[in-house]
């Protein structure tokens, strides 16, 4: 397939959803000079732009309220945005795309205190576009084939996925993630902020499992929140973008030698 | 008032002298026959000593509701069905099974302990929720903290500050005597910080405590809380364990 693969994957992406409607999110990441007339200085910031999620706020109705995204993206999302540009104001982390930014605030298990916000950022906007309206559903082609042959197949996947989304323990992200070195799929469970880029793996599809993703949709019924989730808005088409990039980094697989 | 009508709840508790928290079966749950003859002393689900909306405006009937009769009721039997399929694992001597076991016992005998707590530590205003501490725990915390207002300060950034789920919790360590405050995260109970550390306050910030009434903003939750708080059982357990 044709397509302009940036360096940071995650970077752009496009996925068509609605009839006649593409739409491009990019992460903006501007640099900022201020430049003092009067003064010799050249201020250079980081700075993070929050984007929008590439649907309506009210676009995922009836699985996830247009209430809960006003919450979730304009507050929440927002606030983790605000604070990581706060804390960049007075930080010497510049020049890196977000993804960097994950893996040099992560210091290998040690973070420093910018990790929490931008990781959360970047969660969240994966989050919004791992899902779309009129989602769920089945996987397709490449997507459908990789899932079958690690997990055996789809049932067997969806299951696992819901399994492991009831058996986290408090505040956490579950993530269908490409591994790198393993070079298949995984189901995967993490913690607070936690992301699978720190890893060096590639994630494919994610849900937010903290309360505030589902809690006044859903109140305690975690399961119908997972289950709404598998059927209705994860987005397919998202993951078949995020794979086909993947390949790029990932060999899953060599084309068959026949044997003389 | 009509939401008092819709929550009450004056089931009266069930007198077993086993302690909050063990229950000889007695209330008809379906481990009753099993672990009865086993002798395993299952949790049992709390009443509260107060209607739901009792609490309001500081925190809303609905949240009380759930947070009681789902909440924390799935800790209870979450925790029930870990600890028959522990006795079983342990009879059998499967070593992994009883490892792998632990952390289900963790988490939902965490969130049985700290909610159990949690009931207690909250009080209607019309019944002293609120009160100020007075004589021992008042002078102690003037010693530890400065003040009143200080502890609450401090309480109100650990928790604004805690990242994802947990509770903060204003602990006695009864070794050195002296009043701390301390966090701990998911459902950790708080001895997991220490084994001289005795609650005295708990405040859970798990987002179901607070997001239904007042969404992201918990600092605004962590300020209203303190006006229903049982300073009361804090004074209780604090001069019983420093006598």
């Amino acid at each position: 397939m044709a397509m302009a693969l940036p360096l940071a994957y995650a970077s752009s992406v496009v996925h068509p959803f609605e009839a006649g409607r593409l739409s491009f999110s990019t992460k903006a990441t501007k640099h900022k000079k201020q430049i003092y007339q009067f003064r010799n200085v050249t201020k250079v910031l980081a700075y993070y732009g929050l984007t929008n999620p590439p649907y309506k706020l009210d676009a995922l109705e009836p699985y996830m309220s247009r209430r809960t995204l006003e919450l979730h993206w304009g507050n929440i999302h927002r606030g983790y945005s605000d604070s990581l540009n706060k804390q960049l104001a007075n930080s010497p982390l510049y020049g890196c795309t977000m993804e960097e930014l994950i893996k040099t605030t992560f210091n290998n298990g040690n973070p420093l205190p910018e990790y929490n916000n931008a990781a959360e950022v970047w969660n969240h906007d994966f989050f919004w576009e791992s899902m779309q309206p009129n989602g769920g559903r089945l996987p397709w082609g490449g997507v459908l084939d990789q899932i079958e042959k690690d997990f055996g197949s789809f049932s067997n996947f969806r299951d696992e996925f819901v399994h492991s989304a009831m058996m986290l323990f408090g505040s956490g992200w579950v993530w269908l993630v490409l591994k790198t070195n393993e070079r298949r799929l995984l189901i995967v469970r993490t913690s607070n902020a936690l992301c699978p880029l720190v890893w060096g793996d590639i994630p494919i599809i994610s849900l937010d499992m903290w309360e505030h993703a589902y809690y006044l949709d859903y109140k305690d019924d975690v399961s119908k929140y997972v289950n709404n989730f598998m059927d209705h808005l994860i987005s397919w088409h998202s993951a078949t973008t995020r794979m086909v990039r993947a390949e790029a980094f990932v060999n899953l697989g060599e084309p068959k030698i026949p044997v003389a | 008032m009509a939401l008092r009508a819709l929550f009450t709840k004056t089931a009266p508790t069930l007198a077993s002298g086993l302690g909050p928290f063990a229950s000889a079966g007695g209330s008809g749950t379906r481990w009753q026959g099993l672990c009865h003859a086993r002798g395993l002393k299952v949790a049992a689900l709390p009443d509260l000593e107060y209607d739901y909306g009792a609490l309001e405006p500081a925190i809303s009937g609905e949240i009380m509701r759930l947070h009681h009769q789902k909440h924390h009721k799935a800790y209870v039997s979450n925790y029930n069905d870990a600890l028959e399929k522990l006795d079983a694992a342990m009879a059998k001597g499967d070593v992994p099974a009883v490892v792998r076991l632990q952390s289900a016992i963790k988490f939902n005998g965490g969130g049985h302990i700290n909610h159990t707590i949690f009931w207690k530590n909250l009080k209607p205003v019309n019944e002293g929720g609120g009160e100020p501490p007075h004589a021992t725990l008042g002078w102690a915390i003037d010693t530890d903290f400065g003040s009143l207002e200080a502890l609450v300060q401090k309480m109100n950034a650990e928790g604004a500050a805690l990242q994802g789920s947990g509770w903060v919790w204003l602990a006695l360590d009864k070794e050195r005597k002296k009043l701390l405050v301390e966090a701990t995260a998911n459902q950790d109970p708080l001895v997991t910080k220490g084994a001289n550390l005795v609650p005295l306050l708990g405040i859970d910030v798990w987002e179901h405590a607070y997001y239904l009434q007042y969404k992201n903003v918990k600092p605004e939750y962590l300020k209203n809380i303190w006006s229903v708080m049982n300073w009361k059982y804090a004074s209780e357990v604090y001069d019983s364990e420093i006598a």
